[in-house]
């Protein structure tokens, strides 16, 4: 096993508003982060400072300027997420890099029991086996079993933000990403991800997130990452 | 295993202009087993006339499309004469259109329909045919008590759904679709296309979709083109297109859509 699942350094990445004249805006600039087997870490750092960026470019819904995004594969293979294709950053997407955004894609007519194991039948995990561990793991969340055969559409915004956590853990992800995975939960809910989060890191899964409250975050990150606005990192 | 790491429609280099409106211009496009491609862009960027050259419905002035069928031959596609590419539109390839009545036979039953193209593959037994058929109106939503009754009384979500049943029952590799939730109201939209997501990844059919509908692009292509006067601006990972646009003309085209 490799001493990182994650590796990236001499990130930069900024965006061109075509439609504002062309205004161009850096965003960050030679950024590194390397998180290791177990390890969970925190980004922190001033709203607007690129935290959410960085996390995008790390699961390859942006593309970085420059830079390499390097992840180690569970059979110990190396690939590069800046330079991916789609293809193959599709397949890091499916085996490798499990993923739980801020907010949940409701996916029309989708049940939350299919929206959870979607995951693990697209890894061709047997059908049943799928939909009984989505199932476990929507129990643990809490999500009453009324709901789990209903799409999320009509859902609250904390039931919503369960189906997405569960979705993100139901697979054994080696780089799991968590953007403010508990900021809708209440008090037993969190005490779940919570462990969730340490089971992943006992299983060996790297981890990085971004956790508005700093409770979790001091339960759950073995290390803080700063990520500061340019100029003041300049 | 080595067939799906080659794709299953190669296009390079595809031009096609009809007088001075050059609808296709050096068009390049790879699409692997499995995969759906969409192609978005404003109206007549070139998207439908795309689609029919790669289907080899229409002729381009220069260019090449390949096919790599099921034996895992590369077939050129404007090079293999009428006869071979009635077959493989039979057997292999299916086609969508925006109108379902282009892709019906509006004077045959719905059963007729979808059992028309299980003929057309060497399905004989009769009772075999009308129970597949049975089977796929279920499939697409439509009660098997309607599968008498011919398209024209049907609803335009329905004879849309229809024309899916009629496409997909033979199974085909490779599918183009054409706008194929155009025209319909909003909530048959929604539930046409989470039928067509469910049955292309259930099927593992490979798919060109062009559409004006950024939200049905999210929701079902892995992959993204961009096409504005008959060129491609831009290509990627749906969601990456899609969230990090790089052309002014991307930028644009998202920026229009709410929340897509
Ligand atoms: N797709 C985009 N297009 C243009 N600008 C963007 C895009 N995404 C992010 N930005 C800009 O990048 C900068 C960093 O934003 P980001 O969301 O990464 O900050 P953050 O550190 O996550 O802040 P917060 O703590 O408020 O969530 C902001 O100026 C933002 O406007
Ligand atoms: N058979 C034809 N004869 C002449 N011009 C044509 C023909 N087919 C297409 N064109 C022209 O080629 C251009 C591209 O047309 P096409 O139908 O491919 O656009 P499109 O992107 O599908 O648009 P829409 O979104 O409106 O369907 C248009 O300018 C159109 O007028
Ligand atoms: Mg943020
Ligand atoms: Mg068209």
């Amino acid at each position: 096993m490799s001493d990182w699942v994650l590796k990236a350094e001499g990130l930069s990445k900024g965006f061109t508003l075509h439609l504002q004249g062309g205004v161009r805006i850096p965003v960050l600039r030679d950024a590194g982060l390397v998180v290791a087997p177990g390890e969970c870490v925190a980004l922190s750092g001033p709203s607007g400072a690129g935290k959410s960026t960085l996390m995008r470019l790390l699961q390859g819904n942006y593309g970085a300027d420059e830079g390499a995004i390097l992840i180690c594969r569970a059979d110990g293979s190396v690939a590069d997420l800046a330079t991916a294709s789609p293809r193959e950053v599709n397949g890091l997407r499916r085996d490798t890099i499990g993923h739980v955004s801020q907010f949940l894609r409701v996916i029309p007519r989708v049940p939350a029991l299919e929206v959870v194991a979607a995951p693990l039948l697209a890894r061709g995990v047997a059908r049943e086996l799928a939909l009984a561990r989505a199932q476990a793991l929507l129990r643990r969340l809490n999500l009453p079993d009324r709901l789990h055969a209903l799409p999320p559409a009509t859902f609250s915004g904390g039931e919503q933000q369960r189906v997405n956590l569960a979705r993100g853990f139901v697979a054994d992800f080696p780089l799991v990403l968590l953007d403010e995975p508990t900021a809708s939960l209440d008090a037993a809910n969190r005490e779940v991800v919570i462990a969730l989060i340490g089971e992943a890191k006992a299983r060996g899964a790297a981890l990085v997130g971004i956790f508005h409250d700093l409770d979790v975050r001091g339960r759950v990150a073995d290390r803080v990452v700063e990520v500061l606005p340019l100029r003041e990192a300049a | 295993m080595m067939a799906d790491d080659e794709p299953i429609l190669s296009a390079r280099g595809l031009s096609l202009s009809f007088g001075a409106v050059r609808a296709l211009d050096e068009v390049s496009i790879d699409l692997w087993p499995g995969e759906v491609l969409a192609i978005v862009g404003e109206s007549g960027s070139g998207k439908s006339t795309l689609l029919r050259a790669l289907a080899g419905e229409m002729r381009p002035d220069a260019g090449r499309v390949t096919y790599r069928d099921a034996s895992g031959e590369a077939l050129e596609v404007h090079a293999m004469g009428e006869p071979a590419l009635r077959r493989l539109a039979r057997t292999e390839w299916g086609f969508v259109r925006q109108d379902a009545r282009d892709g019906l036979r509006m004077g045959v039953s719905a059963g007729g329909n979808v059992g028309e193209r299980l003929m057309a593959v060497g399905a004989r037994h009769y009772g075999d045919i009308r129970t597949e058929a049975e089977r796929w109106l279920e499939r697409v939503e439509i009660s098997p008590s309607r599968i008498d009754d011919r398209p024209g009384q049907f609803s335009g979500g329905m004879r849309q759904r229809l024309q899916i049943a009629r496409t997909l029952v033979t199974r085909p590799r490779l599918v183009f679709m054409d706008e194929p939730t155009g025209g319909l109201d909003v909530s048959v939209q929604a539930r046409l296309l989470d039928l067509i997501r469910g049955l292309v990844s259930d099927l593992g059919i490979a798919v060109v979709l062009v559409t004006h509908d950024i939200a049905a692009a999210r929701l079902l292509a892995h992959r993204l083109v961009v096409m504005r006067h008959g060129r491609v601006v831009e290509e990627g990972l749906t969601d990456r297109v899609l969230d990090d646009p790089r052309h002014p003309y991307t930028q644009l085209l998202v920026s229009s859509v709410l929340a897509a």
